[in-house]
């Protein structure tokens, strides 16, 4: 008997195929980096508490990077925190996955001309998988940020490598 | 409780005519200007002053004067004792801007001091700390002087769009 023939018998297998079983399980239990920067970090802690609950789609906080699975930067990133924030992705194993929630990370928001302490974009530090636009966003938009961050992992193959390393530039 | 009047009018009796300058605009608090090399005896007078008796520094903060080329610093005073409220400057040349601290006479002074110089550059002689409070410790140049400029990278990364 082969395990194909059970497939219909028996209702606790079931066959799939590696890299789909990976991917669900993978964008299920997207674990959260624990850290805020600014007034997006209320509204994320908004989706977190009960009224949203993250908990439905399996996205709970962790409070090492290196457990943790997506980071959210939700808030304004200035120039003294990008230096630690890239830290903290490089400290995350992969696969990893960064969301940048709000317009000061998505581009700079309201310090995009003025702001001289303020990154205009995260994007310029470590790579982002999802924008979520909005100032700040509502627990919504990033739930929404959350199934697009779901959709890409569920394309994702093991074949192929989902980052390029990051190169250092000299300026 | 007294008038900015009445205080300027004890200065000028404690530390002689010349010294204390009245000013009084169309909008807001008159304020009095102080010169530098007087400002720790002022403070300390005002402070220890049985019918003054300033014990709490409200607020200090730095300005840039660009058309006198000067760097300022106003301070607000109030006294919990007796209720009032006086408001004064100092003024210090742009190129070599160094104002006595005031930390040693109110303790809130640290880190608004501190503050004055991260943002204006205006050095607080014998300030225990005197470091820069927001912007990181290698950053050039201080962001609120009018004819600031933002470095164009630091430590490698665009502070432009």
């Amino acid at each position: 008997m082969g395990i194909l023939d059970k497939k219909y018998h028996d209702s606790t297998i079931i066959i799939v195929n590696l890299q789909s079983a990976l991917n669900w399980a993978r964008k299920n239990s997207l674990w959260y980096e624990q850290f805020g920067l600014a007034c997006c970090a209320i509204e994320m802690m908004a989706t977190a508490a009960s009224k949203y609950d993250f908990d439905r789609f399996g996205i709970i906080p962790r409070s090492s990077p290196r457990q943790s699975d997506v980071m959210i930067v939700a808030g304004t990133v200035t120039m003294k925190m990008a230096s630690r924030i890239k830290r903290l992705y490089e400290q995350m194993s992969e696969p990893r996955y960064v969301i940048s929630m709000g317009s000061c990370s998505n581009c700079g928001g309201p310090y995009w001309e003025h702001g001289y302490h303020v990154l205009k974009g995260v994007d310029k530090v470590i790579p982002v998988d999802v924008y979520v636009p909005g100032c700040p966003p509502r627990p919504e938009a990033l739930l929404e940020g959350f199934i697009k961050l779901q959709e890409k992992i569920s394309g994702e193959t093991i074949i192929k490598e989902k980052n390029p390393e990051l190169k250092a530039e000299k300026v | 409780m007294k008038q900015q009047e009445e205080i300027f009018e004890y200065l000028q009796k404690e530390f002689g005519e010349e010294t204390v300058e009245f000013y009084k605009g169309d909008v807001g608090q008159p304020w009095l200007k102080l010169p530098a090399e007087y400002l720790k005896k002022m403070a300390n007078f005002l402070r220890d002053n049985a019918e003054l008796r300033f014990n709490t520094l409200m607020c200090l903060s730095g300005t840039h004067y660009p058309d006198k080329s000067e760097l300022g610093v106003t301070y607000h005073l109030h006294s919990t004792l007796h209720g009032h409220t006086v408001a004064f400057k100092v003024a210090t040349p742009a190129d070599q801007p160094e104002i006595p601290s005031v930390e040693s006479i109110w303790k809130t002074a640290n880190w608004h001091e501190r503050e004055a110089m991260d943002m204006f550059g205006i050095l607080f002689k014998d300030h225990p700390n005197m470091k820069r409070i927001l912007c990181p410790d290698d950053w050039q140049g201080y962001p609120l002087r009018k004819d600031y400029k933002p470095q164009e990278y630091y430590q490698s990364m665009p502070t432009g769009t």
